[in-house]
């Protein structure tokens, strides 16, 4: 299996006062392509910086982080711009949608900085916008769509680059439980579409969503194991 | 390479696009911002009319002076700091006029002229304010006049002192409304002329004075009846431009023998050309461009420092919406960009509605002095306002740009 992400003895230090905190501790994880894991972890246990540091936006101190084999923990700032550009898609917990733009042109925006031409952009947009199901909402701004429809443009958002893989961070925090499972159940039928799959949460039965899951604790992999599908 | 070209266009266009839905959404306070720039716009462009306006009068004027007329005056043109210094001066006078008329070899028309104010009168038509010249027949081509009916009287009847009078044409029109006044009998103040030219109109100097409410005289009829004691102006053409100078020069050394100043004192009379004019001109466009330039960077810069201000506290407000933009892919670049134009939009919405402020303003510095705004200076002040907005966006867009996408991410 091909390995998307592989990250080898790799630490990251907050300078705090006069006190180092080691945010992560030597961790090594990797994870193949068409997996879908689930990064689990009380707060404080280092699981944010591990998403920062997977969607490339942020650098190691010390280690190894390669993306689909090419060393990233070196880039420069407009290099991992390019890598978050084209390979990660980010559903955050709440939303990050420009708030003065429409659906359209939310999910528009990462193929403007790709360099897309009009044409091509605005099939790419509805087509990704159709997928979640919301082809009737393009031209409507967030705060005319509800929780469930803003992370749904937020999805079609990450989806639109065909990225190497989905990283969604607490992507039902903000939501009340029916229209969590609504949208875990889109990552579910994503997953199954052949993308790869990263959330992050610290909800036992989000976790239980993912084939696989990792629980990190004070900056370290406390265990990582595959959960086995009955039936489904 | 293309697909670098293409994305900084499509960067700039979501840029512009962006820019224009974050002004709007804060309507008040971009125009608050944008009153620095406005007030800048506004006076560089009216500078920029006016100048152009005294540009005109002068091309307008100063043919009618004429580049090789020298004028031998009591008084010197533009200098009147000391005015009692040449009050006190001896009028000039007729035999002034005589000894510069048989000596002078440089040049070849020479006439006297004398003034007054008085009124016109044909049967029961009545004009006041008029001026009666009385000169000699050399005056009209000295000047470059001519007569539209009739015709200028003659060395004869001007230095013979005859009873005609060759009248301007806003004189004619007023006196003669319906019919041809050659042949008629006038009474110039009180006594009777008769009327044996119309001049052609020659225009007005300066917008002030209004060349064609003149009627002229023969010269030695005008000392007896309307006062021998007037000093004279003698204006004489030089017979070669280029020689101006020199011509000058001989003037004075004829004028200083006849009127007795002795080798160590200084003129008792001046010899006025174009040349001062061309001077004035120049130094009264160099205090209004000075002024102008003035207001124009002080007011650019309170403006430029109210956009700086504003953008950073645009960034600030915006730090989420940054880090989303780089989370999704948004380069340095990108950020920069985004926020350099919003402050150049800024800033040419200001230039733009300065220009649209001052439109009417110059239709009424137009009535003044016959004016337009200059096109290039509506140019030159869409330009500004670009570069303005650039250079004071250029520290808030570079902090924008800057960011660590995590910590913009985690602003709430």
């Amino acid at each position: 299996m091909p390995n998307v992400i592989n990250i080898k003895n790799l630490s990251k230090f907050y300078e705090m006062g006069d006190q180092t905190v080691h945010a992560l501790d030597n961790i090594s994880i990797s994870i193949d392509r068409g997996e879908y894991v689930a990064i689990m972890g009380p707060s404080g246990s280092g699981k944010s910086t591990l998403m920062n540091m997977i969607g490339c936006l942020d650098s190691p101190t010390t280690g190894l982080y390669q993306f689909n084999d090419v060393n990233v923990s070196s880039m420069t700032d407009d290099e991992l711009a390019r890598i978050r550009n084209k390979e990660i898609g980010f559903v955050f917990q709440t939303f990050n949608l420009l708030a003065r733009s429409n659906a359209l042109h939310n999910v528009e925006l990462p193929l403007i900085y790709s360099g897309m031409g009009k044409f091509d952009r605005h099939n790419r947009a509805k087509q990704s916008l159709a997928h979640v199901g919301l082809e009737n909402r393009m031209h409507h701004k967030p705060n005319e769509l509800s929780g469930g429809q803003r992370q749904r443009v937020a999805i079609a958002r990450a989806l639109v680059t065909r990225p190497s893989i989905i990283l969604a961070d607490e992507p039902t925090g903000n939501l009340d439980t029916k229209t969590g499972d609504e949208i875990m159940q889109l990552f579910e039928e994503l997953h199954l579409e052949g993308n790869t799959i990263i959330i992050v949460t610290h909800e036992e039965y989000i976790a239980e969503h993912a084939h696989r899951i990792i629980r990190v604790r004070d900056g370290k992999v406390e265990r990582d194991e595959k959960v086995l599908k009955a039936s489904k | 390479m293309i697909s670098k070209f293409s994305s900084l266009f499509f960067e700039l266009r979501e840029s512009l696009g962006m820019s224009f839905i974050a002004i709007r959404a804060n309507k008040m306070r971009s125009a608050l911002t944008t009153l620095g720039i406005v007030i800048g716009i506004v006076s560089v462009t009216l500078m920029g009319t006016a100048i152009e306006g005294l540009n005109r009068a002068f091309k307008d004027n100063i043919s009618k002076i004429g580049a090789d007329n020298l004028y031998v005056q009591k008084f010197a043109w533009f200098q009147n700091d000391n005015w009692w210094k040449f009050r006190n001066r001896k009028d000039i006078k007729m035999e002034h006029f005589y000894a510069v008329q048989n000596q002078v070899s440089t040049a070849n028309l020479i006439t006297p002229v004398v003034g007054t104010g008085i009124s016109v009168q044909y049967r029961s038509n009545d004009v006041a304010g008029v001026f009666a010249v009385g000169t000699s027949d050399q005056f009209f081509p000295l000047n470059n006049m001519n007569v539209e009916y009739g015709r200028l009287f003659t060395e004869a009847e001007a230095f013979g002192g005859r009873p005609v009078v060759v009248i301007g044409s806003e004189v004619a029109a007023k006196i003669f409304p319906q019919e041809s006044g050659i042949g008629k009998n006038i009474k110039v103040g009180s006594h009777t002329y008769k009327c044996i030219g119309i001049l052609e109109k020659q225009g007005s100097f300066l917008g002030m004075f209004s060349l064609d409410n003149r009627v002229f005289l023969p010269i030695n009829s005008f000392f007896p009846r309307y006062g021998s004691e007037r000093g004279i102006q003698i204006h004489a053409k030089a017979a070669d431009p280029k020689n101006l100078d020199e011509t000058a020069e001989e003037l004075r050394g004829i004028l200083r023998k006849a009127r007795r100043v002795p080798p160590n004192q200084e003129d008792d009379f001046a010899i006025n050309q174009q040349d001062l004019f061309i001077q004035t001109f120049n130094a009264i466009g160099l205090v209004i461009a000075g002024i102008g330039l003035f207001i124009t960077t002080l007011s650019l810069f309170v403006g430029a420092i109210g956009i700086m201000n504003i953008m950073f506290v645009t960034v600030k407000e915006r730090t989420k919406e940054i880090g989303i933009r780089k989370a999704i892919g948004a380069k340095r670049r990108t950020i920069l960009l985004q926020f350099l134009i919003e402050s150049s939009m800024l800033s040419l919405l200001g230039g733009l509605v300065g220009i649209i402020i001052s439109y009417p303003l110059s239709l009424l510095i137009n009535q003044i002095i016959p004016t337009s705004m200059p096109i290039l200076i509506v140019l030159i002040s869409i330009l500004i306002s670009l570069l303005v907005g650039v250079i004071s966006g250029l520290l808030p867009a570079m902090r924008a740009a800057k960011m660590d996408p995590v910590e913009a991410l985690r602003y709430e």
